[in-house]
């Protein structure tokens, strides 16, 4: 039976596909006012950020409205309540974006430290890692989520990598550098963050498709008598 | 403009007072439900759209109940008109003991229709869903049909006279839930042409199907609002009390 129930979670659907989509958006502005030093595009970004919140607001008031009046079960639950998770996610990934056009605003008047390489690389990172568990949402795929939890690791090791070069290779050699590595060493962290971010998105998918928790490796925690 | 306008209606049942200084507006198209626990005065609310309670010995009403704006509490109001224009389901589907194709044809008979009825059926069976499953059964009695086809046939019955407003007493409370999930998806498909008011003692029926929601406990009409608002923040604490169970 055609339910009119569906076009609701629909509605949702594209909600929060709009929102997954601007938020991707700023995760690439961000890096690309860090990397081109533009002061306007990063304040753009800033500014951006009170749709994305709006947006936030929209969805989990719809998700409530769902939950409320149409008494979700099963499959139906599973996907609201991810959805609603995932909203969360979303608008934090947004926030991190807004922190990195604030570094690349405090550095834009600042002589260039080095050529940025590693950072638009765990930017592109970042933003495909959430694309794809963005994916794994709309078509069910449980599989590309997978995928995402295990980018997260080279998300981790890339950050490594920015960190000590920049510790190593100029923070410890010259202190005059410090004021330009410290908002690079920060906006990898955002980036790493962003990934994490994604990941918990991945995870909550796989609990929508397979009503299976992989977050926190629940067995690892029975084995250890912690739950 | 509304298309039911409520104004300081009371009424008593000789020296009960069943409904106190109800002020309400219905608007058009849109599927309106009166929530409260029994005896709160849903139904007599419901019955007072049609007229239906006239017959009950002792009524008296008073205030006003403007129907795209005539006041049918006035005397001198065309029942038979009114009720034409005012359909209502009732709680157990109640068809006449007739063909299928009698049932539809009776309300237009009773109206003076003599003209070509058979694309009145097909429409109002169309109307409904069961064009497809009944056509080629329309002389076989009403009475062997679901519970659920027997409501969805009530229903029709109700459309064929072309209503404007479509009254709903319980109509799901004798159906499974899956009838009531199939009257439920009918009634979303109906508003698109009718107003409808909907009597319920079941809650989440009126959270999934209604756009508007009144609450009313011991003859008044607490609080109405729309039906997001209802089930998500009350703003009266009797209205949270009933709805999350803690009262009622």
């Amino acid at each position: 039976m055609q339910r009119h129930f569906d076009e609701d979670l629909k509605k949702l659907n594209v909600n929060i596909m709009k929102m997954a989509s601007l938020t991707e958006e700023a995760i690439q502005k961000a890096t690309q006012a860090l990397k081109d030093r533009d002061a306007s595009l990063a304040k753009a970004i800033i500014e951006e950020d009170r749709r994305i919140d709006e947006m936030e607001l929209l969805i989990e008031e719809e998700a409530i409205d769902l939950l409320a009046r149409m008494q979700p079960m099963a499959s139906d639950l599973r996907f609201i309540t991810t959805g609603m998770k995932i909203n969360s996610e979303l608008e934090r990934i947004a926030d991190l974006a807004v922190n990195i056009a604030q570094r690349a605003l405090e550095i834009a008047s600042m002589p260039l430290l080095k050529p940025l390489i590693d950072i638009p690389k765990l930017s592109a990172l970042a933003s495909s890692m959430v694309r794809s568990s963005i994916d794994a949402f709309v078509n069910h795929d449980e599989a590309l989520a997978r995928k995402v939890i295990l980018s997260d690791s080279e998300a981790d090791s890339l950050k490594d990598l920015i960190q000590k070069e920049l510790i190593n290779d100029y923070m410890i050699k010259d202190s005059k550098t410090v004021d330009r590595a410290v908002p690079l060493l920060l906006v990898a962290r955002h980036l790493e963050r962003i990934c994490d971010h994604a990941t918990n998105i991945a995870e909550d998918i796989i609990y929508m498709v397979q009503a299976k928790i992989v977050k926190h490796h629940p067995e690892k925690l029975k084995e250890n008598n912690v739950i | 403009m509304a298309k039911i306008q409520v104004t300081d209606l009371d009424l008593w049942y000789s020296d009960f007072q069943a409904l106190k200084k109800i002020n309400l507006a219905i608007e058009q198209k849109h599927i309106t439900a009166i929530i409260g626990p029994s005896g709160c005065g849903k139904s007599t609310l419901l019955r007072v759209f049609n007229r239906m309670n006239d017959l009950v010995e002792g009524i008296k009403m008073q205030g006003k109940v403007l129907i795209d704006d005539e006041n049918i509490l006035d005397p001198t109001t065309d029942l038979v008109h009114l009720r034409k224009k005012v359909g209502m389901v009732f709680q157990r589907p109640n068809p006449f003991p007739l063909s299928i194709y009698d049932n539809l044809v009776f309300g237009l008979k009773v109206h003076g229709t003599k003209r070509n009825l058979e694309p009145f059926v097909e429409r109002s069976l169309k109307a409904v869903f069961l064009w497809e499953e009944l056509k080629d059964r329309l002389n076989r009695s009403a009475l062997g049909l679901t519970l659920e086809q027997r409501q969805r046939l009530c229903i029709a019955r109700l459309i064929a006279v072309k209503p404007d407003i479509l009254l709903m007493d319980e109509p799901c409370s004798a159906l499974d839930p899956q009838s009531t999930a199939g009257i439920e998806e009918l009634m979303r498909e109906l508003k698109k042409d009718f107003t409808i008011v909907i009597v319920t003692h079941n809650m989440q029926q009126a959270a999934r199907v209604s756009d508007d929601t009144g609450f009313m406990l011991l003859g008044e009409l607490v609080e109405f609002n729309k039906t997001e608002i209802i089930f998500t923040k009350p703003h009266d604490s009797r209205t949270e009390g009933y709805i999350t169970g803690r009262y009622g």
